[in-house]
């Protein structure tokens, strides 16, 4: 082996002008697109001063929305982590009729414009509704509340924990149930000791994410939720009232919150995906079985 | 404990898995599964232990029947193919968790007393605090089997236990699971495609074809009276030619074999390489020889016989042999089986 340097030639699609001109590219679209937005939040949430911050921040209608939008959280988030753990599951655990059906309606919310989800929902519930009137009779408001908002939210986040799960639970298979159950081990127990310290990265992942989207979102609920201020306003629709009232600097400060929350997110995923989580640290399958030795007709 | 197959019939869909499978194991005996992939061997192994339902038939333990027992419950230690240990616990904790979830309650120090008495067993003491993929596949195979004894099963179960190992650690963990059944003496049933490796650990062997239990008995028997053309081939290297009988004799190539037992008509005979030996002068089955591949142990020739048939035999490493030369193909011991070659 000669130790002399030489120009290795290049891969595919690896030349030095190929190489440089697409990192470039993609550094100064991101930069464009999605760095500089952020930044100008922040900018222009102070650029009135930081009186003017704090007087929105503190203004009973944004605690309210600030305060509306994590009870939203606390409550969706862990009705859709059960649902995702659930559907995940029945999904790589049981054979059933309809298996890809279920994969496909979680889906959908995915695909959906969640606009589309709001106005069926008001479908559903509202007054000229399917169930809103026997609902308006009971004296159960589901419409322009807290539940509506919940509801909305719920639809929109329902397959984050779940596609997040079923990838993972479909590589890990069956054999360690299998092998707690065969060793006298409850269904419980099973689950709590053997199944979910092996999906807990990917399960905080999707927790992460479907709370980020709970927290962010604006269609669907902007529809359920009436807009009402100081009652019905998630953070996101109260910076788009802010933002219609002409308080530039009001509406941006309440919009630095929610990038603040992205922020935190982004950094929690980062350190969860070092975990294992996520699509990169996806565990290989087992190694196949060794080509079966056996005796052939010559 | 006895274990007792009354007529299992399973179907997943509409593959018919297991047809009507009965078999007896006598308490403390150590038995092959041994088939071709699809063959049922799994899913009789997963319906013993509970892990899979049998859609008809009776399962028996001792006199108990077991076929609707739940498998958490039905005392069996199953020892998976791709070890199933729990990765996030160390060797030690795969080994008590049985212990820990029993009924059965024990204190901290009785768990651990076992759990290191388990870990001498399988020669893995010291390893105990090492979490699984710390260890190599076969220590993560010996923890296994501890973890599977650990809960005092009746019977244990082991799904093709080595074969995700390499040859040399496989041989030795064979001999070694030897050992391991002739010092505790429980009830094993083992599952594998290996023939070599059922003939070599097991009691009895039980050859499955196609759902259906082909032949069973001791290594001795199915090696020296294969009952079908399906075991003889199966069990190893076989050559098979075609033949006509006339008269309990069967006509191979200018050869005359006994086959009092069949009626004329057309038979395949199978012959073992190591059966045949190569002579330069006659009687035996005029042939060219078209290769020779040398051996350790031997030496291989491929040869081509008068009618166009491939033969290979087996022979000691001074015959002299050349591509191209003409001979003859002496037969020592053959089986013959009804029905033509072409099947």
């Amino acid at each position: 082996m000669s130790a002399v340097p030489r120009r290795k030639p290049p891969r595919v699609g690896d030349t030095p002008a190929v190489r440089r001109t697409l990192i470039a590219a993609v550094l100064v679209v991101g930069a464009l697109l999605i760095l500089a937005p952020l930044l100008v939040i922040l900018f222009q949430a102070f650029s009135a001063g930081v009186g003017v911050f704090t007087a929105t921040i503190t203004n009973p209608d944004t605690r309210h929305a600030i305060w509306l939008t994590v009870v939203t959280a606390l409550i969706a988030v862990p009705i859709n982590t059960a649902f995702g753990i659930a559907a995940a599951w029945a999904i790589t655990k049981f054979d059933f009729r309809g298996r890809r059906f279920l994969i496909v309606v979680i889906e959908i919310p995915f695909s959906i414009s969640p606009i589309v989800a709001g106005v069926a929902y008001l479908f559903v519930y509202g007054l000229q509704g399917l169930f809103g009137p026997a609902l308006d009779a009971a004296g159960v408001k589901v419409l322009f509340a807290l539940p509506g908002i919940v509801l909305a939210s719920m639809f929109v986040t329902a397959p984050f924990v779940a596609r997040e799960l079923i990838p993972l639970m479909q590589a890990q298979g069956r054999d360690l149930e299998e092998a707690a159950t065969s060793l006298g081990a409850s269904g419980w127990r099973t689950f709590f000791s053997v199944t979910l310290p092996n999906i807990r990265w990917a399960l905080l992942y999707g927790v992460v994410l479907c709370n980020a989207r709970v927290m962010g979102e604006f269609g669907a609920v902007s529809v359920v939720s009436g807009n009402i201020r100081g009652q019905t306003n998630t953070l996101p629709l109260h910076i788009e009232l802010l933002y219609h009232d002409y308080q530039t600097a009001g509406a941006f400060a309440a919009a630095s919150i929610l990038t603040v929350l992205a922020i935190v997110t982004i950094v929690a995923k980062v350190l969860l995906e070092r975990q294992g989580a996520g699509r990169a640290g996806r565990p290989a399958l087992a190694a196949p079985a060794p080509a079966a030795p056996q005796g052939r007709t010559l | 404990m006895k274990i007792r197959l009354d007529n299992v019939v399973k179907t997943f869909e509409t593959f018919r898995a297991v047809r009507g499978v009965s078999l007896d194991i006598e308490s403390g005996e150590l038995v092959a599964l041994l088939g071709p992939s699809g063959s049922g061997k799994t899913t009789i192994l997963r319906m013993v232990a509970g892990l899979e339902y049998a859609d008809g038939g009776h399962i028996f333990f001792g006199e108990q029947d077991a076929t609707d027992i739940p498998v958490r419950d039905r005392g069996v230690g199953f020892v998976f193919q791709h070890y199933a240990l729990f990765p996030h616990m160390t060797v030690a904790e795969n080994v008590a968790f049985g212990m820990k979830v029993s009924k059965v309650k024990r204190t901290k120090d009785e768990v651990a007393a076992r759990v290191a008495e388990l870990l001498r067993l399988v020669k893995l003491d010291g390893l105990g605090n090492r979490f699984p993929n710390q260890i190599s596949g076969g220590q993560r195979q010996r923890v296994a089997l501890a973890r599977a004894l650990a809960v005092d099963p009746k019977v244990l179960l082991l799904d093709e236990p080595f074969g995700a190992l390499d040859a040399n650690v496989r041989r030795d963990l064979r001999r070694w699971l030897r050992e391991i059944h002739e010092e505790l003496g429980i009830t094993t049933l083992f599952v594998t495609h290996d023939q070599e490796e059922a003939l070599d650990l097991a009691d009895r062997v039980v050859i499955l074809d196609q759902g259906e239990i082909v032949q069973a008995g001791t290594p001795e028997d199915v090696c020296r009276n294969p009952n079908s053309a399906f075991v003889m081939n199966f069990l190893g290297d076989a050559n098979r030619l075609g033949a006509t009988v006339a008269n309990g004799k069967a006509e191979l190539g200018g050869v005359e074999l006994e086959a009092q037992s069949f009626g004329d008509g057309p038979a395949s005979v199978y012959l073992r390489p190591r059966d045949l030996d190569w002579s330069a002068s006659g009687p035996g089955i005029a042939a060219t020889v078209t290769r020779v591949i040398d051996r350790p142990d031997g030496r291989r020739i491929l040869a081509r016989t008068a009618a166009g048939e491939q033969i290979e035999l087996d022979v000691a490493p001074e015959t002299m042999a050349r591509a191209g030369d003409q001979g003859f193909v002496r037969v020592h011991r053959a089986r013959v089986f009804a029905g033509s070659a072409s099947q």
